[in-house]
């Protein structure tokens, strides 16, 4: 991804159309049928892994549930609200309640080495590819 | 509030008019829960991925705006291969009824949720009469 440091405006904006293009993309294939569930999540390539970015604003990380085996990862928690109820409410656009949702990345992970960080409201869970997933660079005699 | 709903996916909406710029980057709005005591004026907005400084509040006329600039640096590097939402800023105004003691504004960020505390200023709160 190129980045214009002189004009963050401008590398926002082609960033955003970036992330437009991929917009449900065929990469989960056929696999995740869980597509448009909570919460949404984003999928990029670095370097020869991959990040998943969540937006999970409002949830407390020990409700918060993150398993991975083989190439499977489950992302499972709660999102309650932490008000004083006894004032009167004007508006109440933000959602509470339960998730659960799987995805399956269509490459081998590493998932002893997956690694979930999560701030500012934001979860990124970092998926190693596996050592052998990993194409390898084929010299021509 | 029935707690174990089942979360749907709150489609982020798009700010319609943020100011001109010559290259045109998207503001999102953010959910608000708004509630009110007799001391003060709660808004609670979501925005994943503003970290604590990026984030300004201020009234004029009467009219409040919050803004949260998100750090999309950290996103160097990174190749989308798959996506279900979009980035950008946060901006959002609301029209205050109330007078505002603009001085004892406060706000806190935590996990992507700010909170703005508007306390009344005095001459507003309501006061009680006592019947002779």
């Amino acid at each position: 991804m190129l980045f214009y440091r002189s004009d963050p405006f401008r590398a926002l904006a082609e960033f955003q159309r970036a992330l437009d293009t991929h917009r449900g993309s065929d990469w989960l294939g056929a696999r995740t049928m869980a597509s448009g569930a909570y919460p949404p999540i984003n999928i990029f390539r670095k370097g020869e892994d991959y990040v998943a970015i969540v937006e999970l604003p409002g949830v407390d990380k020990a409700d918060l549930d993150i398993e991975a085996k083989d190439n499977v990862i489950r992302l499972s928690g709660r999102k309650t609200p932490s008000y004083p109820e006894k004032a009167s409410t004007h508006r109440r656009e933000r959602v509470f309640g339960t998730f659960d949702r799987t995805i399956s990345v269509p490459v081998k992970i590493d998932e002893g080495k997956l690694k979930a960080e999560y701030r500012d409201g934001i979860l990124a869970l970092f998926i190693p590819r596996a050592e052998e997933d990993k194409p390898r660079k084929i010299e021509v005699a | 509030m029935n707690e174990s709903n089942e979360l749907q996916v709150q489609n982020k909406k798009e700010l319609e008019s943020a100011s001109e710029t010559t290259v045109q980057a998207r503001y999102f709005v953010p959910p608000a829960d708004i509630s009110e005591t007799d001391e003060e004026l709660t808004v609670v907005l979501e925005m994943p991925g503003v970290a604590r400084d990026s984030v300004s509040a201020d009234i004029e006329n009467d009219k409040l705006t919050i803004e949260g600039r998100l750090d999309f640096t950290k996103y160097e590097g990174f190749e989308p291969v798959y996506t279900e939402y979009n980035i950008g800023h946060f901006k959002r105004s609301f029209v205050l009824s109330n007078k505002i003691n603009q001085d004892k504004i406060s706000a806190d960020l935590n996990d992507g949720v700010l909170i703005v505390k508007l306390p009344k200023a005095e001459a507003v709160k309501p006061r009680k009469i006592s019947v002779n």
